[in-house]
């Protein structure tokens, strides 16, 4: 057991972290984006996203969670964040002006982080920081 | 002909009358164990002398989208009728090990879970049918979770007006400054769903916002 400042660092078993840039899920439609990112979780893998989905992809992640819970043995769901350059009041004025399609697929300043439960145990966001959690 | 006139006279008095009385689609959205259920309890009561569904301190009480007609809100002299729909909380994880802690039996928690992952998807189902949505947050918990700002990215994609509540206010830690910081676009209103404090300001915004609504 390591100590850094009054933090303990535990034996992690292992994980690994994909970074993912947006012009891998670019061109695709939102079943296969949905596909692609819930087969790296699956795999016991964080992704780190560059960009952010739109709103009705992220019920969409949900929706497709809950179903895989169901069907899939030691499978308990996943933890999500985004971090933004925008604030989130420009973020939701966007989706009203209905220019959410041309831009936040493509908003490059966002970064998701998607990971499974089993592995992340929570994510911690403020509006000016996120931490990562994991289980021991 | 002329009973045909007389017909379509009445018929449209009737659509009239009818259309005035309306009932708005009012949802109770929110992540679990924020006071959904105790809200809606609190209205229902209220208004009508029932309650409409059970609360619980285990998380995923609500595993079925609940729903109650024809509820008349009469606040200060005006009426307005609403069909209130309770929704199991939205999460983006579910474990059957937390039940457990519950004194729960393995067959029982599992089955929770399976009916709570059901609510999930039942809950966004719906999101199509609303008027108008309040979104219930626990005012002692960290509003910048993900699933909040999905349920209200998704609801401004619908263009369904939002209302955003703080309950717990009751709470020594609840902290209704941090929601409002997290959604300043949105009214935010703190109350206590369980002692019935600050309702009188709840309704008031539900009424303004019930006004916006396209039913």
């Amino acid at each position: 057991m390591e100590k850094r400042g009054n933090k303990k660092i535990g034996n992690i078993k292992g994980f690994s972290i994909q970074f993912m840039p947006y012009s891998e899920i670019k061109n695709l439609d939102s079943t296969s984006r949905i596909k692609k990112i819930l087969g790296i979780v699956l795999g016991n893998e964080i992704l780190i996203l560059q960009g952010r989905l739109l709103p009705q992809e992220e019920t969409r992640l949900i929706e497709d969670t809950m179903a895989m819970i169901d069907y899939t043995d030691g499978f308990k769901g996943i933890e999500l964040a985004v971090i933004s350059g925008d604030n989130q009041e420009n973020f939701f004025s966007k989706i009203t002006k209905n220019i959410a399609n041309a831009l936040i697929g493509s908003d490059l300043t966002s970064i998701t982080i998607i990971g499974p439960a089993t592995i992340v145990k929570e994510i911690k966001k403020d509006p000016k920081k996120i931490e990562l959690f994991l289980n021991k | 002909m002329e009973i045909k006139i007389l017909t379509n006279f009445f018929r449209r008095i009737l659509n009239n009358i009818f259309n005035n009385k309306k009932e708005i689609k009012l949802g109770f959205y929110g992540p679990p164990n924020a006071g959904k259920t105790s809200l809606v309890n609190r209205i229902c009561k209220d208004f009508t002398g029932e309650e409409l569904g059970t609360v619980s301190k285990i998380p995923h009480e609500t595993r079925k989208v609940q729903f109650k007609e024809k509820v008349e809100i009469d606040y200060k002299g005006k009426k307005m009728t609403f069909k209130m729909i309770d929704t199991p909380g939205i999460a983006t994880k579910i474990d059957y090990e937390e039940f457990l802690k519950y004194k729960m039996s393995k067959k029982e928690a599992k089955e929770r879970a399976k009916e709570a992952t059901q609510g999930v998807i039942e809950s966004i189902k719906w999101l199509d049918d609303m008027d108008i949505v309040v979104v219930v947050l626990d005012a002692t918990e960290n509003p910048y979770n993900q699933v909040n700002i999905t349920i209200i990215g998704n609801l401004v994609a619908r263009k369904i007006p939002v209302l955003v509540v703080a309950n717990k206010i009751d709470i020594k830690k609840a902290d209704v400054k941090k929601i409002e910081a997290a959604f300043p676009e949105y009214e935010v209103v703190g109350i206590s769903a369980k002692f019935g404090n600050n309702l009188e300001e709840f309704y008031e915004s539900l009424f303004k916002l019930s006004k916006k609504s396209k039913g």
